[in-house]
């Protein structure tokens, strides 16, 4: 089991009737909400949390991309991930990561993962996003109905710039490059590529075919995502029936860590409810555009709606949402328990903790990190039992065991060998 | 999918509404609704829908087909049936061609080109690639232009229950025009109770607006401005004087950049002029 330490950066500070006042927190946000001199203190402040996070033994600490929200507040998370480079030893950088379709052209993006592995000593994890419809459509101008092919194209882009060994002609529909001829070169070959996904079929269609690991984020909980990420693994087994490795699937869990359950319900309840309430206080119209899912997806999802239309965590009480799995809290054995049940019905191998919710204080997510670090992770590791051997859906840093050298003229040969 | 008889037709006006046909394209089958006399002298017309798609019980069209020949081809995407250019047309050049192809396919000479909306975008593209084709050419509620102080409204991000007081001026109209395809959301009763009815058409506008997103989003703005000044032949450019989707300043501005252009702006009319007020917008579109 490997766990990655993660977070999104919000705005704590919306006003208390932000959902009654305002329409939407992405996109048309007032931007006169933002106060950069608490950006400030809060960029580096949630920096300190990861570099925290990275010393208490997750496996990695994970950035992420949104664009225009209070939501999340990393536009570039490849800035963070090389401020995390430099600041921490062992750790995993999971990237997941740069929106593809917004780079022009994406090799921009290859450059900058060769550059993070090279920084990092190969601890580089990366992840090709779509991108919410309010990042990469309302806020982007990508067209809904192209941004996939767009998106294929410029994955194909990026790993060829990553990989290929000779420059190297690109004509492709939206990047025309002559010479493509990437300067740095990654560590790893390959980087190990995660798919971050929230259920559209053509996205694990594209992980499984490409062999990527794929990783489901939303924000309805382990219960809501069981059909899912089952329909995931079916689809899996179809294409790769002998190789279902729990590292070929993660997912991203709200979790709340304190000595016991009912203090976990008092520290954490009102940062979660700041999390439902306002940060997913979003316009109902960014949340989907025409054309930005298949065919099948909307089918498909035409189909739930009808039959149980989705609700959100909003008015939900503490127990709702405990027992809904939206949010995973309590004691570290209630934690552990209701994880070995995600784990086992999932079948995942990576866990993205979201330790850090909504408007919550760096002293409770230091606390419920350090708690979840030493008294659950030891607890789950090991689970997959025979899988857990299984190092191809992670980085392979150049030097594990003397990891100063990383940052030495010693690595420097290994590094022309590789 | 023909329209019912209208009760009230005049003596020797054309009563048999809109019939799906097939054109027969250089590069395969595209479905498109037909109506009108191929015998009548009046100029004919070729006719492209808006982003909502297309209806034969669209009131505009039906009115036109009782005293001439109609031709209006379904878009990429906007069709029940697949067609050639489903996943092909991306871009304002290929929507362009199809309109041409669809065009030469139709057995139409010197028509009236129209378009409406996201149609006339295209009609006025057409127009200006192969003017030599149209002998006339109408706007009405035109995309394809964009004005920093009176932004288009944002189709792509309207909630359903929007739509209706966006895209119309009188809501007695908007309330029995979302009962068809044909406008933007239209085309579902609740009451029906069927899923399978629902999927059918949550997939229908989803694919709709995605086609319709290749042209018009986030701007509905693909250049057309700069290729306005090849349009020299007479144009009628129609506006609802409350449209709320492009506001009528649009119809100004496209009557001043094209060189023989006259403007109408239709009273009590929003960006479905013509679903509002057929009879008003048949006058002027068909230049009588």
């Amino acid at each position: 089991m490997r766990f990655t330490w993660f977070n999104f950066m919000p705005w704590p500070y919306l006003p208390a009737d932000f959902a009654q006042t305002h329409r939407s927190v992405w996109v048309d946000i007032d931007p006169n909400l933002f106060d950069p001199v608490r950006g400030h203190a809060l960029y580096n402040s949630h920096l300190d949390l990861l570099e925290y996070a990275a010393t208490l033994g997750f496996d990695g600490v994970g950035v992420n991309e949104h664009h225009q929200t209070a939501y999340g507040m990393m536009p570039s998370p490849n800035l963070f991930a090389a401020a995390l480079a430099r600041r921490t030893q062992n750790a995993a950088i999971v990237v997941l990561g740069p929106s593809i379709v917004n780079y022009n052209p994406p090799v921009r993006v290859a450059e900058e993962l060769a550059l993070l592995d090279c920084l990092s000593g190969g601890r580089l994890v990366a992840g090709f996003p779509l991108g919410t419809p309010m990042d990469s459509n309302f806020s982007y101008g990508n067209v809904p109905a192209l941004t996939r092919e767009r998106y294929v194209e410029a994955h194909d882009l990026i790993v060829r710039a990553l990989t290929e060994m000779k420059p190297f002609a690109f004509n492709g529909r939206y990047s025309k490059l002559r010479d493509v001829n990437i300067w740095p070169r990654p560590v790893q070959k390959p980087i190990p590529i995660h798919i971050p996904g929230a259920g559209s079929m053509e996205t694990w269609d594209f992980a499984i075919e490409h062999d990527y690991s794929y990783s489901c984020l939303s924000f309805g909980g382990y219960r809501a995502a069981r059909g899912q990420m089952q329909a995931y693994w079916d689809r899996l087994a179809e294409k790769r029936p002998n190789d279902l490795s729990p590292y070929r699937a993660g997912f991203a869990q709200v979790i709340c860590v304190a000595e016991t359950d009912e203090e976990a319900e008092r520290l954490h309840s009102k940062h979660v409810r700041y999390f439902y309430n306002s940060l997913l206080h979003v316009h109902p119209g960014y949340l989907d555009v025409a054309g930005y899912r298949g065919e099948r997806t909307v089918s498909a999802m035409a189909r739930m709606m009808y039959e149980a239309p989705v609700q959100f965590g909003n008015d939900q009480s503490w127990g709702d949402l405990v027992e809904s799995g939206k949010i995973i809290a309590g004691s570290p054995a209630t934690v552990r328990d209701r994880l070995i049940e995600l784990i086992q019905t999932l079948k995942v191998g990576n866990l993205f903790c979201q330790l850090h919710i909504g408007d919550m204080d760096v002293e409770t997510c230091m606390y419920s990190s350090r708690l979840f670090a030493e008294k659950v992770i030891p607890q789950l590791r090991g689970i997959h039992g025979d899988w857990d051997a299984d190092d191809r859906f992670w980085c392979k840093p150049i030097d594990q065991t003397s990891p100063r050298d990383l940052r030495g003229v010693n690595a420097q040969p290994q590094l022309l060998r590789a | 999918m023909a329209a019912k008889k209208s009760a009230s037709a005049p003596k020797g006006a054309n009563t048999d509404g809109l019939q799906l046909i097939t054109l027969n394209t250089v590069r395969g089958p595209v479905p498109a609704l037909a109506g009108g006399s191929k015998a009548v002298r009046d100029m004919p017309v070729f006719y492209l829908h808006g982003e909502g798609g297309l209806s034969a019980e669209d009131p505009f069209l039906l009115e036109l087909a009782r005293e001439r020949r109609v031709v209006a081809p379904f878009l990429p995407g906007f069709s029940d049936i697949p067609a050639w250019p489903d996943s092909e047309a991306r871009d304002m050049l290929d929507f362009t061609l199809f309109g041409l192809e669809t065009f030469n396919a139709s057995g139409l000479a010197q028509p009236i080109l129209m378009g409406h909306s996201m149609g006339g975008m295209i009609a006025a593209e057409m127009a200006a690639l192969a003017p030599e084709k149209f002998a006339r050419l109408t706007l009405i509620s035109a995309m394809g232009l964009w004005l920093d102080d009176h932004p288009v409204a944002d189709l792509f991000s309207t909630l359903p229950p929007e739509l209706p007081g966006l895209l119309f001026h009188d809501p007695a109209v908007a309330a029995k025009a979302m009962a068809h395809v044909g406008v933007i959301g239209g085309g579902w009763d609740p009451s029906r109770n069927d899923p399978d009815l629902f999927v059918a058409h949550v997939v229908r506008q989803a694919r709709q607006m995605a086609n319709a997103g290749k042209l018009l989003f986030p701007i509905p703005d693909r250049g057309l401005r700069h290729r306005l000044y090849r349009i020299s032949m007479p144009v009628s450019v129609i506006w609802g004087a409350e449209d709320r989707v492009a506001p009528a300043a649009y119809g100004e501005a496209f009557a001043a950049a094209i060189t023989n252009a006259r403007l109408t702006l239709v009273p009590g009319a929003g960006h479905m002029a013509h679903w509002e007020r057929p009879l008003l917008v048949k006058e002027a579109a068909a230049f009588s």
